[in-house]
């Protein structure tokens, strides 16, 4: 619903600027000064019940409980992992958070750096020390497919009201894609497929502030993968 | 600032050598977003000061030790290139540039929200390619809006310009003659929507008039700084739906 | 973000160049587009900056009277340097040029000095005395791969458009830095089995050996460096070779 009112009120604000001064509280990405409600990021306005705020249009991704996010080993330990999931802070992989029984210093036999794996954010706390975890349905070492990357402030239009434009994605490419709330996306179909598919997420993230875009997004996929037209299951036999 | 001209840096009609009255400043430019691997950066020229600023961050903090548990520290370096100044600059941090490094990462600690970000690092990286007089004005100036590129949240941001004496008229944005032979130089960066001052220094020789008068100057000047600051901003990111709503 | 290549990156970029594809489009032996712009930088005697791709450098030339070596009394003396400044990548830390910076500096300036680019022969002011120094530093302002060849550029671009400032020193007239030749190289990276023309980043992360290779107009080799951890053939040598030359000749074009 937020990101509904957003769209139409697709104002750009910069840091210090004025977001309301008739007494609305600050929302996200905003604060309170003498009365009135002040940006501290850039990105579009929002207006959301009582509360004022902005969606910002860059920055870095910080990890919430429950985010699903992919991320790289970048580091191993005797008894956990290190991996880059985007964040400013690396989040540490404990072998009592994975599906494999690990013995003490075995860690590199299930996960070598360079692995691609699919987490889930079970806490943050106020230090900002992350906690994932693999021991979930659908966690698990990644393996094949493409890779994506695009800003974490995107991922929402990637996805689209109530999953719209994923599901266009996936079917119209043919690909299974997984949206990481970090902004890595995975994809694994056929090449050709999958390389639209990459292109399509690219030009998503390219142009997320614009109208209509997901009339474009179709067009250029259907530029590009013919699709099949509607069988009538009872042929002419 | 100690040097001796014979020329005249303000005439009897109190015009400067480059044309400018007491209170004008020189031509701004400001470009945000010029970069692709830093988080965010900017392009400013100020004058014939030509500034560019890179922005990394927050991420993990090198050193380890400079970590602070509570939140995230301001590493700004500032630098001058080789060919920046009319007499080549031995390539390296000078003690100029170190202390002027420090002035900038604590002018912008003082905006940049830096509790959002326990033990984390905002770097900021700062680089004169062309100098001429006010280069940490133009430095910081950049560095405000490269901030801003990065997404990273901040209550403001801060415009900085030097204001001066010369030729016993309090003038405003010194040019290098002006800087090299003035009597004095007051650099200064605010937060406009408090006018509360995050930099501050000043060297010469002042009455508290003069100074006041100066002070008076260079806010109004980033006041009108920060109007393009926030333009470049709105520009680069407003330019992204034009090209696509045709 | 991470600057950590995922094996799924790797893997996938591996394939592609193997089947003679890259990530970005370009054909193996493919060079970027290039973008220079000379006298950008007033304070200093010439400059240009240059980008390559998203790769983007700058260099600065300054001109100043100074002594010339015991050996050579009547010659001018010329010296690069190149900084690896933080704001180009993530990675590149502060503090004084590192080895990777040194050994750019060092191969550009052999490109330069070996083809005589610079004619040192005409920088005497007074024999056995004076005569004009010339520095050239480069800094790195984004580096997505290369930046052999896009530091050469900018060197090169930055001394063909140079001027020795005699007036500033009470030396003559101002006249252009005297230039007999514009050394370009090409580097290519070893990615498998194949050898790629400019490589950007990624593919440099994946790349096992490269190889820069600098000609001059006339198709001459002046300088070469191999660098990284692998190995090439005589015949990669070979290949190498023949597009340091088309390649060179077609940049040459490019720049005028």
């Amino acid at each position: 619903m937020e990101k509904r009112n957003a769209r139409q009120t697709r104002e750009l604000v910069v840091p210090g600027d004025i977001l309301d001064g008739t007494g609305m509280k600050p929302g996200e990405n905003a604060y309170l000064l003498d009365g009135k409600v002040r940006a501290s990021v850039m990105g579009v306005r929002n207006v959301f019940q009582n509360t004022v705020g902005v969606i910002p249009l860059r920055g870095c991704y910080m990890p919430t409980s429950g985010d699903t996010v992919f991320g790289v080993i970048v580091d191993i330990g005797p008894s956990n992992w290190l991996v880059d999931i985007g964040a400013p802070y690396p989040a540490p992989l404990h072998v009592s958070e994975v599906p494999w029984k690990v013995e003490f210093g075995d860690t590199s036999r299930y996960l070598t750096i360079g692995n691609v794996v699919l987490l889930k954010v079970l806490s943050v706390d106020e230090s900002k020390k992350i906690s994932v975890t693999m021991k979930d349905s659908g966690l698990r070492k990644i393996e094949g497919g493409r890779l994506v990357k695009i800003s974490h402030t995107k991922v929402s239009r990637v996805i689209g009201k109530s999953g719209s434009m994923i599901s266009m994605l996936k079917n119209m490419t043919d690909c299974r894609i997984t949206v990481g709330q970090n902004g890595m996306i995975w994809i694994d179909g056929e090449d050709e497929d999958a390389d639209v598919a990459v292109e399509a997420i690219k030009m998503i993230e390219d142009q997320a502030q614009s109208s209509n875009l997901t009339d474009r997004i179709k067009e250029f996929i259907e530029s590009k993968i013919p699709q099949d037209e509607e069988y009538d299951d009872e042929g002419d036999e | 600032m100690s040097g001796h001209t014979d020329m005249v840096l303000v005439d009897e009609n109190g015009l400067r050598i480059d044309g400018r009255t007491a209170e004008q400043h020189r031509p701004f430019k400001i470009e945000a977003g010029v970069l692709n691997n830093a988080d965010g950066s900017a392009y400013v020229e100020i004058g014939k000061n030509k500034v560019l600023a890179a922005v990394y961050g927050p991420r993990e903090c090198h050193p380890r030790h400079l970590q602070d548990p509570t939140k995230a520290i301001v590493q700004c370096k500032y630098n001058m290139q080789s060919f920046s100044v009319s007499d080549r600059k031995r390539p390296g941090p000078d003690r100029r540039s170190i202390e002027i490094s420090k002035i900038i990462s604590e002018a912008l600690e003082k905006v940049v929200l830096t509790e959002l970000y326990p033990r984390a690092s905002i770097d900021v990286y700062i680089e004169i390619l062309q100098a001429n007089a006010g280069t940490r004005c133009a430095g910081l100036t950049a560095a405000s809006v490269a901030l801003a590129d990065a997404g990273i949240p901040m209550r403001d941001i801060v415009p900085a310009l030097a204001a001066g004496k010369a030729d016993g008229h309090v003038l405003l944005d010194l040019n290098k003659e002006e800087d090299n032979y003035g009597q004095a130089d007051v650099p200064i960066a605010i937060i406009p929507s408090t006018d509360e001052i995050v930099l501050l220094q000043m060297d010469g020789n002042m009455t508290r008039e003069e100074f006041d008068h100066g002070i008076e100057m260079a806010v109004a000047g980033c006041h009108e700084l920060y109007e393009l600051q926030k333009d470049a901003l709105k520009r680069r990111y407003a330019r992204k739906n034009e090209e696509v709503s045709e | 973000m991470t600057e950590m290549m995922s094996e799924i990156k790797r893997d996938h970029m591996m394939k592609l160049i193997a089947e003679g594809k890259r990530l970005d489009g370009r054909a193996l032996d493919q060079v970027r587009e290039i973008k220079v712009v000379t006298d950008v930088i007033e304070s200093a005697d010439g400059s240009a900056r240059v980008k390559l791709g998203n790769t983007e450098v700058i260099a600065g030339v300054k001109i100043i009277p100074g002594t010339p070596f015991p050996d050579t009394p009547n010659i001018g003396v010329l010296t690069t340097g190149a900084e690896l400044i933080p704001m180009a990548h993530p990675t590149f830390e502060s503090g004084p040029p590192g080895e990777d910076a040194i050994e750019l500096a060092r191969v550009v300036d052999r490109g330069i000095r070996e083809s005589g680019m610079v004619d040192v022969e005409a920088l005497c002011i007074t024999p056995g005395e004076e005569v004009w120094m010339c520095f050239v530093d480069i800094y790195a302002l984004d580096y997505d791969g290369n930046l052999f060849d896009a530091a050469n550029l900018a060197a090169v671009c930055a001394l063909k458009s140079a001027t020795i400032p005699g007036e500033q020193y009470g030396k003559g007239e101002n006249k252009p830095l005297p230039i007999t030749c514009t050394p370009i190289s090409i580097t290519e990276a070893k990615v498998g089995n194949d050898l790629i023309v400019d490589p950007n980043f990624d593919e440099e992360q994946i790349s096992t050996a490269r190889l820069t290779v600098t000609t001059d107009d006339n198709g001459n080799f002046r300088a070469m460096q191999k660098g990284g951890r692998g190995s090439i053939t005589l015949d990669e040598l070979s290949l190498c070779l023949d597009r340091a030359v088309e390649k060179g000749a077609e940049i040459r074009k490019i720049i005028g």
